[in-house]
C-alpha cells in the first residue's frame, strides 16, 4: 500500500519537476515559509483584479504544496536545524524538518488548496467584502503555520503561533459587525493572554534553567533534573504552564475562544479553526511534549498524570455541549474541542505509540472536519441555513454535500471506511500499552455521543421529508416580507460548483486515508521511533 | 550640639515651609513663589556647606589669595559658585512660570487651580473629550 | 568613519552639546529673513540636528572601536576642578538615541509646526526646541554631577516651554506645562540636594572621583549606619524618579504629552525620561555602585514601584478617549518595565532596561508621530478621529498598529526583546511574581491597544463625507524610519542587545 502512494507522490513530484528547473534540490523549510509570505504580497498587489487575484492565491497554494511535497525527500531522523536569523543573541529563528512538522506541513498545505477553490466559491457566492483583506491575511496564517511546522526551537514556534493569532484575527473579524468584534476580542485574548501568560514564562524558565530552547530528542530537562537544579514538582509546573500556554489546543476551559471564532466566514472555520490553528496548538503540545518536555522524563518524575484526566474530561464535557448546540458551525466546534482532546490524550498517555496515534489523528481530524465545515458552509451559500433544526430534508436538495457531510461524520465518530477509524485504532492501541482503564473508558463513550451528536443531522437531512412552507398559505399578507426565505425553501440546489469540488475532494481524501493510513503513519512511526522507549 | 547646625535648620525649615507652600496654595502665583521660596532654601544649604571653621572655633577667612592670607583656613568656595548658577536657574524657572501663568490668566481669566479644573471639567463635559 | 574631519573629532563629546546650544541661540536669527514663513528656522534646525546626529554617530563608532571611555576635559581643567566629559559604551549609546529622535522629530516638526504654532512665532519655537535638544545631550555626556543639574534645568525649562506652545491650540496645555514646571522643579531641587549631601561626603562633584571616595569609606566599614550618604540616596532616588514619572510620581506626565503639540510629544516622549533613566543609572551604578547602594534588595523599592506603576498605568489607558493620553499612560507603563529592569541589578535585567531605553523610543516616538499625523488631517487625536483612518490614512495607521504591537511585545517586535530579557532577568533572582507582573502588564497592553487597533482598522469614519489624505512624506518617513527601526531590531536584535549587554556590564561593574 505505502509502495503505491509514495509512487503517488513521486509521480505527483516528478510531474511538476518535469516542467521545472532542478533547483528544487536546494529547497529548505525557509522556502516554505517564504511561498506564502510572497504570496500575500502578490495577492495585496492584484487586490484590484479580483481573478488575478484568486489566481495568484490557487497558484501560490499550489507552489507551496509543490515545495512541500519535495521537502519530504530531505527528512532525516536526526535534523539539522537551518538558522535563519539571530533575533536575542542566543536565541535564533531556525527551521529544520522532522516527521511530526512535515504531517502537518503537508495536511495545511494540501487542505490550503482545496480551501481555496472553496474560498473562491463562498466569498464570491455571499458576495463578502474585503476580500482582497481576506486572502492575504488568509496566506499571512498559512506562512505562520509552515513556521509552527518547521520550527528547530521552541522560541521560533513561539514567534510564529503568535504570528498566527495575529494574522487570523482579521479574518474572525471579517464581518465587522459588534458580534464579530466581540468575538475576536474574546478570541485574541485567550489565546494571547494564555501564550504570554503561561507559555513564554514557561519559556524562559526552560531557558533559565537548561540554556537552550532547541528542539531535542528525548527533551531538554534530563540534566537540571537529574542535577537537582529543577525539583519535579516545579517541572511540573512548568509542564502544565506549557499544556495551558497552548491556548490553541482548546484544552477545557481555554477552550472558549473556538466557538466564539465561528463567527468568521466558513472557509476560515475550515481550514483555520477547525485544521491549520487548532492543530498548531496539538502540535505545539505534542512538540513540547516529545522534544522539551520529554515524555519518558515525565513518566521517570511522575508528572503530567493529570493531563490524561484533563483531556479526557474534554472529550466528554465537550461532546455533551454539543449535543445541544443547534447551531451547526458551534456542534462542529464543540466536536473539534473534543476531538483536539484526542490528540493531547495522545500526548499524556506518555508511550511512543500514543504519541504516534495523536499525529495520525491530526491528520484523519484534519480531513474529516474540514469536509463538514465545507458542507456547513455549502448549506449556508446555497440555502442560507445555519441551524440543525432547519435542515430537514435537504440531502435530497443537496446530494454531494450532505453526501460528503455523511463520510464526514463516519471518520468523526471513527467508523470504517474512514481515517477517523484507524486513528482511533491506534489510540486504542496506546491506551492498553498505557494500560490506562480511564482513557479506554473515555474514547468509548466519546464514540457513542460522537455518533448521538451526528448522526441525528445525517437522519434529519435525508429521512425526514422538507418542512411544509407553513407561512405560504397561512399568511397570504406576509408573503413579500418573507419573500427571500420563501424562496430559499424551494429555489435552492447545490452549492456553487468550486465549493461542490472542494468538499467532494476533503470527502474523498478521508475515504484514502483508510485505505492508504501509511500516507501519514509513516512519519507518525517514525517519530514513535526516534522517542525513547 | 544641634544648636551649632542651626543654620541647617534654617535651611531645612525654609525649604519645607516652601514645599508646603507650592502643595497648599491653589493660587498658581502663589505656588510659584513658594517654589522660588523652596529653591532658596537650598542655596542656604549649600552656602552654610561651604563654610569651615579651625579647630578652635574660629571662622574661615573669605577665600581670597592675598598676600595678608595665605594660610587659612578658607572657606571652600565651589559651594558658594555653585550657587551662582543655581539662582540663575532659580530666576529663570520663576520667569518661566509666570510667563505661563500670565497665559494661563489671559486664556481662563483666573489663576485659581480649583476654578481651572473645574473649567476644563465643564469643557470635557461638553466637547465628549 | 574615516571621513570625518580630524581636526573635530577630539571635541566630539562637546560638539554634540555645544552645536544645538549655540544653534539654538542663533536660530532667532532667522526671523530676519522676511520671506517664507518659518522654513528657514526649521532648515537651519535640521542641520543642526543633522549634524549633531552625524557626530553622535561617529562618538559611537569611536568608542565601539576604541573600547574604552573617551574623556573631554572642558577648558583643559583637571576634572577635579573643571568640568569632565565622559563618554563610554553606556552614553555613546543614549547620545546616539537622543540625537537620531532628535533629527527625526525635527524632520517630523516641519509640517505639525506650520499647523499648529502660530507663524510669527517658528523662529522662537525652534530655539527653544535646539536649547531642549542641547540639555539632554548635555546631561548624557557630562561626567559631573553639579552639570547634570544645570543641564537639567536647561532641557527642563525649556521643554515647559515647548508644551506650553500647545496652548494655543488648547489653553489645558498651559495648566499641564505648569503642573509640569512645579513637580520638574521640585524634583530638580531635590536632585540638587542630594548632591549637596554627596558634596559634603566626598568633597567633589565628578562622578567617577565620587564613586572612588564612596568605595574606599565603604571598604573602610565608614558608610555603615551614615546617614549622610543614605539621605543624599533618598533625595537623589525622589528627584529622579519625578524626573523619570516613576509611579506614583508620574501625575505630570499624561496631560503634559496629550496638550504639547505633535511634534513636542514626539520627541520629549521618547527622549525625556529616558534621559532621567540614564541619569537614575548613572546615580545608582556609577556613583552608589560598588556595593554601597545598588545590590537587588537595596533597589527593591523600585521594583515595587515599578510593578504598581505597570498595572496602574495600564488599566488607567485603557479608559481614556483621548489616544495621546492612551500613548502617555502607556510611557508610564514603559518607563516602570525599564525601572524594574534595573531595579533587579543583574545582567540580563540592566541589559533590557538600557535595550528598552532604545525600544521604547522608537516605538513611541513612531507612534506619537503617527498620532500627530492623524491630528494633522484630522484635527484631533480622540478616538472618535481615529475611527477608519485605515482606510483614509493606510501607511500611518499601519504604523501606528506596528508600533502597537511593539508595545504589546508581539514576537518580531523590538518590544519582545526587551521584555525577553526583562523576564529572563527576573526569573534569574527567582522573583516568579514579578515576571508575571510583566507578562499581565503585556496582557493590559493588549487590551488597551488593541482597542485602538479596532477603531483604526474595523470601524467606520464618524464623518465619512470628509475628505481625508495621507499624511505629507516629511511625517510618513521619520515615522517609518522609527517603525522600521522597531521591527528591524526586533527580528535580529543583535546590535542593540550587544551595545546594551556591553553597557550592563559595565554598570554593574561600577565603572564609568
Amino acid at each position: 500500500m505505502d509502495l503505491l502512494l509514495t509512487t503517488v507522490f513521486d509521480l505527483l513530484g516528478s510531474l511538476m519537476a518535469a516542467g521545472l528547473p532542478t533547483w528544487q534540490l536546494d529547497l529548505s523549510p525557509t522556502v516554505a515559509v517564504a511561498v506564502p509570505l510572497v504570496g500575500a504580497f502578490l495577492i495585496a498587489m492584484a487586490g484590484k483584479w479580483p481573478n488575478l487575484r484568486e489566481a495568484t492565491t490557487l497558484i501560490t497554494a499550489a507552489a507551496l504544496f509543490w515545495v512541500v511535497i519535495n521537502l519530504t525527500n530531505f527528512l532525516q531522523a536526526t535534523p539539522e536545524a537551518e538558522l535563519f536569523v539571530d533575533v536575542v543573541p542566543g536565541m535564533p529563528l531556525a527551521f529544520h524538518l522532522e516527521p511530526l512538522g512535515m504531517i502537518y506541513a503537508l495536511i495545511a498545505s494540501s487542505l490550503w488548496i482545496l480551501n481555496s477553490i472553496y474560498s473562491i466559491g463562498y466569498m464570491r457566492g455571499n458576495d463578502e467584502k474585503n476580500q482582497t483583506r481576506f486572502y492575504v491575511c488568509f496566506a499571512l496564517s498559512i506562512a505562520s503555520v509552515m513556521g509552527i511546522a518547521f520550527s528547530a526551537n521552541m522560541f521560533t514556534l513561539f514567534i510564529f503561533y503568535e504570528a498566527l493569532s495575529l494574522a487570523t484575527f482579521p479574518l474572525v473579524t471579517h464581518k465587522g459587525t459588534k458580534e464579530a468584534l466581540r468575538s475576536g476580542r474574546t478570541y485574541l485574548g485567550i489565546l494571547m493572554g494564555t501564550s504570554v501568560c503561561l507559555m513564554l514564562p514557561a519559556m524562559v524558565a526552560t531557558y533559565v534553567y537548561c540554556g537552550t530552547l532547541d528542539f531535542t530528542q528525548g527533551g531538554v530537562f534530563a540534566q537540571p533534573l537529574a542535577d537537582g537544579v529543577l525539583t519535579p514538582a516545579l517541572f511540573g509546573i512548568i509542564f502544565a504552564m506549557y499544556i495551558y500556554g497552548v491556548g490553541k489546543a482548546a484544552l477545557m476551559p481555554s477552550h472558549r475562544w473556538l466557538p466564539a471564532a465561528m463567527v468568521a466566514p466558513t472557509p476560515v472555520s475550515a481550514l483555520l479553526h477547525a485544521v491549520a490553528v487548532v492543530k498548531a496548538g496539538v502540535f505545539s503540545v505534542l512538540k513540547i511534549s516529545v522534544y522539551i518536555i520529554g515524555v519518558d522524563q515525565l513518566r521517570l518524575y511522575g508528572q503530567g498524570g493529570w493531563l490524561v484526566y484533563v483531556a479526557g474530561g474534554s472529550i466528554v464535557i465537550a461532546s455533551f455541549i454539543a449535543l445541544f448546540q443547534d447551531n451547526l458551525k458551534r456542534r462542529l466546534a464543540y466536536s473539534t474541542i473534543s476531538q483536539l482532546s484526542y490528540i493531547t490524550l495522545g500526548a499524556a498517555l506518555l508511550y511512543p505509540i500514543s504519541a504516534a496515534a495523536g499525529a495520525m489523528h491530526i491528520a484523519a481530524h484534519a480531513f474529516g472536519k474540514i469536509t463538514l465545515f465545507f458542507a456547513a458552509g455549502s448549506i449556508y451559500t446555497a440555502a442560507h441555513k445555519t441551524k440543525i433544526s432547519e435542515l430537514d430534508g435537504i440531502g435530497r436538495k443537496m446530494p454531494w454535500t450532505m453526501g460528503a457531510f455523511t463520510i464526514g461524520t463516519l471518520s468523526m465518530i471513527g467508523l470504517p471506511p474512514t481515517g477517523g477509524f484507524i486513528s482511533k485504532w491506534y489510540l486504542m492501541r496506546g491506551a492498553w500499552t498505557a494500560e490506562s482503564k480511564f482513557a479506554i473508558a473515555v474514547l468509548c463513550t466519546s464514540t457513542l455521543l460522537n455518533a448521538a451528536y451526528f448522526l441525528p443531522i445525517v437522519y434529519r437531512a435525508f429521512f425526514k421529508a422538507p418542512p411544509e412552507p407553513e407561512h405560504h398559505d397561512d399568511h397570504g399578507d406576509g408573503h413579500d416580507d418573507h419573500g427571500d426565505g420563501h424562496d430559499d425553501h424551494h429555489d435552492h440546489g447545490e452549492a456553487p460548483w468550486p465549493i461542490v469540488l472542494a468538499l467532494t475532494c476533503t470527502a474523498a481524501a478521508t475515504v484514502v486515508l483508510f485505505f492508504y493510513p501509511n500516507l501519514f503513519a509513516g512519519y507518525a512511526d517514525m517519530l514513535a521511533e526516534a522517542m525513547p522507549k | 550640639m544641634s544648636l551649632g547646625h542651626f543654620n541647617y535648620w534654617l535651611a531645612i525649615a525654609i525649604i519645607m515651609i516652601g514645599f508646603y507652600g507650592v502643595i497648599a496654595r491653589k493660587n498658581l502665583l502663589k505656588q510659584a513663589i513658594a517654589l522660588g521660596l523652596f529653591q532658596t532654601g537650598v542655596f542656604l544649604f549649600y552656602v552654610s556647606m561651604g563654610v569651615v571653621r579651625t579647630d578652635e572655633g574660629e571662622p574661615g577667612m573669605a577665600p581670597i589669595w592675598t598676600d595678608a592670607a595665605k594660610t587659612g583656613p578658607f572657606d571652600n568656595p565651589l559651594p558658594h559658585v555653585l550657587m551662582l548658577t543655581a539662582i540663575v536657574v532659580s530666576v529663570s524657572t520663576l520667569a518661566v512660570a509666570v510667563a505661563i501663568i500670565v497665559n494661563i490668566k489671559r486664556r481662563y481669566g483666573t489663576i485659581e487651580e480649583d476654578e481651572i479644573l473645574e473649567m476644563d471639567q465643564r469643557d470635557r463635559a461638553q466637547i465628549g473629550s | 568613519m574615516d571621513w570625518f574631519p580630524e581636526f573635530f573629532r577630539p571635541h566630539l563629546p562637546v560638539l554634540v552639546v555645544i552645536l544645538p546650544l549655540f544653534g539654538g541661540l542663533l536660530a532667532p536669527f532667522t526671523a530676519l529673513i522676511r520671506r517664507g514663513g518659518g522654513i528657514f528656522a526649521w532648515l537651519w534646525t535640521a542641520l543642526i540636528t543633522a549634524a549633531v546626529f552625524v557626530c553622535a554617530t561617529v562618538l559611537l563608532y569611536d568608542v565601539h572601536t576604541g573600547g574604552e571611555a573617551i574623556t573631554y576635559r572642558l577648558g583643559s581643567w583637571p576634572e577635579q576642578y573643571g568640568i569632565g566629559y565622559t563618554v563610554d559604551s553606556l552614553n555613546a549609546y543614549v547620545i546616539f538615541v537622543v540625537a537620531l529622535i532628535a533629527f527625526l522629530a525635527t524632520i517630523y516638526a516641519k509640517d505639525s509646526v506650520i499647523d499648529e504654532i502660530v507663524i510669527d512665532r517658528h523662529h522662537l519655537f525652534y530655539t527653544v526646541w535646539m536649547l531642549a535638544i542641547a540639555g539632554l545631550l548635555g546631561i548624557t555626556v557630562t561626567g559631573d554631577t553639579f552639570n547634570i543639574y544645570v543641564l537639567l534645568e536647561i532641557s527642563s525649562l525649556t521643554v515647559y516651554t515647548l508644551i506650553a506652545m500647545g496652548g494655543e491650540r488648547d489653553r489645558r496645555a498651559l495648566v499641564a506645562s505648569l503642573k509640569y514646571l512645579v513637580l520638574g522643579s521640585i524634583g530638580a531641587t531635590f536632585i540638587l540636594l542630594g548632591i549637596g549631601y554627596l558634596l559634603m561626603l566626598t568633597g567633589t562633584l565628578n562622578m567617577a572621583d565620587m564613586h572612588a571616595k564612596l568605595v574606599e569609606m565603604h571598604q573602610a566599614g565608614e558608610l555603615a549606619g551614615n546617614k549622610t550618604v543614605m539621605v543624599s540616596f533618598a533625595f537623589l532616588m525622589v528627584g529622579l524618579s519625578l524626573k523619570m514619572a516613576l509611579f506614583p510620581l508620574h501625575l505630570w506626565l499624561p496631560n503634559a504629552y496629550t496638550y504639547a503639540p505633535s511634534s513636542v510629544s514626539a520627541l520629549v516622549a521618547s527622549t525625556a525620561t529616558k534621559v532621567g533613566v540614564y541619569m537614575t543609572f548613572r546615580f545608582v551604578f556609577t556613583i552608589y555602585g560598588g556595593g554601597v547602594f545598588d545590590s537587588g534588595e537595596d533597589l527593591h523599592f523600585l521594583a515595587l514601584c515599578a510593578s504598581a506603576g505597570i498595572v496602574v498605568s495600564s488599566f488607567s489607558a485603557i479608559r481614556q478617549v483621548n489616544v495621546k493620553r492612551v500613548l502617555a499612560y502607556s510611557s508610564v507603563g514603559q518607563i516602570a518595565y525599564i525601572v524594574l529592569g534595573f531595579s533587579l541589578a543583574n545582567q540580563d535585567g540592566v541589559t533590557a532596561s538600557v535595550i528598552h531605553i532604545f525600544n521604547h523610543a522608537v516605538i513611541k516616538g513612531g507612534m506619537f508621530m503617527a498620532i500627530g499625523a492623524v491630528a494633522l488631517r484630522m484635527g484631533g487625536t480622540s478616538v472618535d478621529d481615529i475611527k477608519g483612518i485605515g482606510k483614509r490614512m493606510p501607511l500611518t495607521a499601519a504604523a501606528f498598529t506596528v508600533g502597537g504591537c511593539g508595545l504589546i511585545g508581539v514576537p518580531l517586535t523590538a518590544g519582545f526583546v526587551s521584555k525577553w530579557y526583562l523576564v529572563v532577568g527576573t526569573m534569574q533572582e527567582g522573583y516568579w511574581y514579578l515576571a508575571f507582573v510583566v507578562l499581565l502588564g503585556g496582557v493590559l497592553a493588549l487590551i488597551y491597544v488593541w482597542r485602538l487597533i479596532e477603531m483604526i482598522w474595523f470601524h467606520e469614519p464618524v464623518d465619512p463625507d470628509k475628505e481625508v489624505e495621507e499624511a505629507p512624506l516629511s511625517m510618513l518617513i521619520p515615522m517609518w524610519i522609527l517603525i522600521g527601526a522597531s521591527v528591524f531590531f526586533g527580528v535580529n536584535a543583535s546590535w542593540t542587545a550587544d551595545s546594551a549587554a556591553a553597557a550592563a556590564r559595565l554598570l554593574l561593574a561600577g565603572g564609568m
